[in-house]
């Protein structure tokens, strides 16, 4: 899967779960302190993540993903699609 | 009507409160699927739910076995929808005082009546924050709040039940879910009558309403909770004892 279409997938992901803007959602944004996530949406957002990208996230590396960015390079690297 | 079109799943409905509180809210218009542990009950719910012109369908689960409980999840997925109002009612009583009391008595009873209470609500829970509605409501007992001897394991299972009711109220609220507690007093079913009754006279002595309760008036409390009128009711629980225990 190429990292664009991972990426695209993502913030449509992001800005839906957050209802945020899709435009708002850069690579950079901090899901909680850029996009006015709380501790249950980044949990949603986790989980909407597994789903889409059928994968799980183990708890000690959801808490790791912060960022969209942290978001596309944990997909990136654990899925095989 | 009131619950109409909604996607209703109810423990132990095979017999006694179960029942009644399954044909209740299928009588306000909800989509029942009422679980047993057998294939004979399963059969008798969907005989009940027929007689009475209640859509919905009796289901064979063990609400003590994850799998089970997973499985029959899927199944009521698939063939009709998401859950949004789950009553946890599903209990057993293996009484003893606390000096006889048996690993086994213990276990079996806080997996069945506590254990399935943690696990079908994280089970439904992820469809209603996306729906961004739903109602948990578990039925507990009078006895989780005041003791009764001979009942230590059943008291700390129905006592968990209001404690695990409030925090997961709190974890969420934001997604418009509430999870409420009945918790009824001594109730006309078989789990009542199988005590003595000289018991039984003592019992309804300490009742200012001096009756045992019907298993509808049980039922009644969780129509309402699970109603549009409880919108703004959460964490809380809410006694049907006929007076026996007041708050």
């Amino acid at each position: 899967m190429e990292i664009t279409e991972i990426e695209q997938r993502i913030k449509k992901i992001v800005a839906e779960q957050l209802g945020v803007n899709e435009s708002e959602v850069k690579n950079e944004s901090s899901f909680v302190n850029d996009l006015g996530a709380d501790s249950l949406d980044t949990v949603e957002l986790v989980m909407a993540l597994e789903e889409e990208f059928e994968c799980e996230i183990p708890d000690e590396q959801a808490e790791k993903i912060n960022t969209v960015q942290e978001a596309i390079d944990f997909v990136a690297a654990n899925t095989t699609q | 009507m009131i619950l109409e079109h909604k996607i209703t799943l109810v423990t132990g409905a095979s017999r006694g409160i179960g029942k009644a509180i399954a044909l209740e809210l299928g009588k306000y218009g909800a989509t029942v699927i009422g679980t047993a542990t057998s294939e004979s009950g399963a059969d008798h719910i969907n005989q009940y739910l027929g007689e009475a012109h209640v859509s919905g369908m009796g289901l064979v689960m063990d609400v003590s076995n994850i799998e089970h409980i997973n499985n029959g999840i899927e199944t009521i997925q698939k063939s009709l929808g998401d859950v949004a109002i789950l009553v946890n009612n599903a209990g057993i009583t293996r009484d003893n005082l606390l000096a006889r009391m048996k690993d086994d008595e213990w276990d079996s009873v806080l997996q069945t009546n506590l254990k399935s209470v943690f696990c079908l609500s994280r089970a439904v829970l992820r469809a209603m924050m996306k729906a961004r509605s739903g109602r948990i409501i578990n039925i507990s007992s009078v006895v989780g709040t005041t003791g009764n001897p001979g009942q230590t394991n059943y008291a700390a299972a129905k006592a968990g039940m209001m404690g695990f009711s409030k925090s997961l109220a709190k974890e969420i609220g934001s997604r418009n879910i509430t999870v409420n507690c009945v918790a009824p007093g001594f109730i006309d079913t078989d789990m009542t009558r199988s005590l003595s009754s000289d018991l039984q006279q003592s019992l309804i002595q300490h009742i200012p309403l001096g009756r045992l309760g019907r298993p509808e008036d049980v039922a009644a409390a969780v129509v309402f909770l699970a109603s549009p009128a409880a919108d703004y009711i959460t964490g809380a629980t809410l006694h049907v004892n006929g007076g026996m225990y007041m708050e």
